[in-house]
């Protein structure tokens, strides 16, 4: 459905050399990226600052033409086909909104019911499911530019969904949003992504959105893609592991080991330790503990994603 | 057009957002009206000093005047504001036009469309009607037609360089007042007669860049005069033609400008 092949970008940006000459430089924002994304697949895009996440997401919906390497898009080249595409996919630019500053909501609606050319009452059935699912009811008459910023996106993404669209690319839909209007878009995307009638494809810096959402992830440095799969398989791919905290009465005898962990802190005396699990389960591996020590308390952390996201930025 | 509906729901939507702003609103109608209220008041105010001027009358010349203000309102009401582009551009806010399925440039005219401009309208009009009757026109055929069509050749020619002049700001962002000078410049060249002004000056605007064709020769055409500067009589039948050329190459350039444009970090 969306595919990418050896897609490329590159800018020329004028930098300052000397006092008056400038000198061009040409930047590569997407260096050489290929990608398949199958219907119904809900994908994560993630990334530092600048890495071409968001160049990427230009090149698929028509805003940007590549400088090299083919996009398509349901089978249609995104620049010279945007109209057509753009009546197939939905947009939500976080930064840019598409909603009209000095009008209710409703008649933002209404203006892109005309410009999608939407039938009334299917237009009506989307947005009362919309209506009721991101709760925009209480604020649907409100001008725009009265709204909050959790509002707004909930209003962007619902302006994106009114035309019935098989893709939906996001652009950092939570940057910026409270913890609650965060959850409310994410366990919204979350529903309509598991309908699986309609494809997701958002960019984020917020890892939580990728676990609660994403059941593939790309992680994309400096233009090219350094990581495409799930979760666990990034974990596996960089050893990150689940660790088992344990407070005890007294520390722990010298020299010993936990078969199938490691230690890897020691705290307030050795009163807590810290250990990574290699292959131990934490049911064996508190066992193991419990037959040497008096254990007074314990937890299991999961791995932190974004530990293994900063360590792979900073390895390429 | 199939569109037709979607921008008339596109200018309702601007119409409905000013409306928000009345008070605002209502001061821009009116200051409108009287900057070009002014623009005409200075050719009366050259005419006390002398009674030619480039050797036309004072009546011949508000003709040129009125041709030129109501085609410039015209083009203005609709594209003025494609300045905006600007704005646009420098902000990404183009990103969210360019993903809609429609056209980009009737997109920004709809959603933008200048309707404080709407008295203004109706002043050109007036001076325009006032003009051909002042003159005591003699009308045949090819006259009724030419009336008709100079201001609309005129619009386009205007429309044509604002949207010229608005794609500068696809290859630079800062383009500025650059434009101005060629849109709001060229009005105040159309508004005299071109006898008025010197050799090269008018050769380059008259005829290289076409302003002649906009107000001077159709205004000749319709007065019976002959061009004391030599073109033949049938020059000021087709200068409304002038506006489809200019009309090309705007938008063959915003095509190109639109493959230029590089959005914005976000």
């Amino acid at each position: 459905m969306i595919r990418m092949q050896d897609l490329r970008k590159d800018f020329d940006v004028r930098v300052k050399a000397g006092r008056l000459r400038r000198e061009k430089r040409t930047v590569s924002a997407v260096d050489g990226v290929s990608l398949t994304i199958e219907p119904g697949e809900m994908v994560g895009y993630i990334g530092p600052n600048g890495a071409g996440k968001s160049t990427t997401l230009k090149m698929l919906t028509g805003v940007l033409s590549p400088t090299s390497g083919e996009v398509s898009v349901f089978g249609l080249a995104p620049v010279p086909q945007r109209t057509r595409l753009a009546l197939r996919i939905g947009v939500v630019f976080g930064q840019r909104s598409q909603l009209w500053w000095d009008l209710p909501l409703r008649e933002s609606f209404q203006l892109l019911r005309h410009i999608y050319r939407v039938p009334p009452a299917e237009h009506e059935t989307r947005l009362r499911r919309c209506r009721d699912l991101l709760d925009l009811d209480s604020f649907l008459d409100t001008p725009v530019r009265q709204l909050s910023l959790g509002q707004r996106m909930r209003g962007e993404i619902t302006a994106a969904l009114l035309h019935g669209p098989k893709v939906l690319f996001l652009d950092e839909p939570t940057i910026g949003l409270d913890v609650v209007s965060k959850q409310a878009v994410r366990s919204f995307l979350a529903e309509l992504g598991a309908t699986g009638d309609v494809t997701l494809v958002l960019t984020t810096h917020d890892l939580a959105d990728i676990e609660r959402l994403c059941d593939r992830l790309v992680v994309i440095d400096h233009g090219r893609v350094v990581h495409d799969g799930t979760i666990e398989a990034l974990h596996a791919r960089y050893g990150s592991r689940r660790s088992l905290v344990v407070d005890l009465d007294e520390p722990l005898p010298p020299g010993f080991t936990l078969p199938g962990a490691s230690l890897t802190g020691v705290e307030a005396d050795g009163h807590r330790v810290t250990f990574a699990l290699d292959g131990a389960s934490a049911g064996t591996a508190v066992a193991g503990l419990v037959a040497v020590a008096s254990v007074r308390d314990l937890s299991v952390l999961e791995p932190d994603i974004e530990d293994v996201v900063a360590r792979l930025y900073q390895a390429t | 057009m199939g569109n037709a509906r979607i921008y008339a729901a596109l200018a309702g939507g601007k119409w409905r957002s000013m409306l928000s702003y009345r008070a605002s609103f209502a001061a821009e109608v009116l200051s409108n009206v009287g900057a070009t209220a002014l623009d005409v008041t200075t050719v009366f105010v050259l005419f006390r000093a002398t009674a030619t001027v480039g050797g036309f009358t004072l009546a011949e010349a508000v003709l040129m005047t009125g041709l030129t203000a109501f085609g410039f309102v015209l083009a203005d009401m609709t594209v003025g504001n494609i300045d905006d582009l600007k704005r646009y551009v420098r902000t990404g806010l183009l990103d969210t036009m360019l993903t809609r399925p429609l056209p980009v440039l009737p997109q920004l005219v709809f959603t933008d469309l200048p309707l404080r401009k709407v008295l203004r309208l109706v002043f050109g009009a007036t001076v325009y009607a006032v003009a051909l009757v002042a003159n005591d026109v003699h009308w045949t055929v090819g006259r009724v037609l030419l009336a008709a069509a100079a201001p609309v050749g005129a619009a386009l020619f205007f429309g044509a360089i604002f949207v010229l002049t608005a794609s500068f700001a696809f290859w630079w962002v800062e383009s500025g007042e650059i434009g101005n000078g060629f849109t709001y410049g060229g009005r105040d060249f159309t508004s005299y007669p071109i006898t008025v002004y010197s050799n090269w000056f008018r050769d380059l605007f008259a005829y290289t860049l076409g302003f002649g064709f906009v107000a001077y020769q159709p205004a000749l055409a319709l007065l019976g005069r002959a061009d004391p500067l030599g073109l033949p009589a049938w020059a000021g039948y087709v200068s409304p033609l002038v506006a489809l050329p200019a009309v090309a190459i705007a938008t063959a350039v915003w095509r190109i400008g639109i493959r230029h444009y590089r959005s914005t970090g976000s």
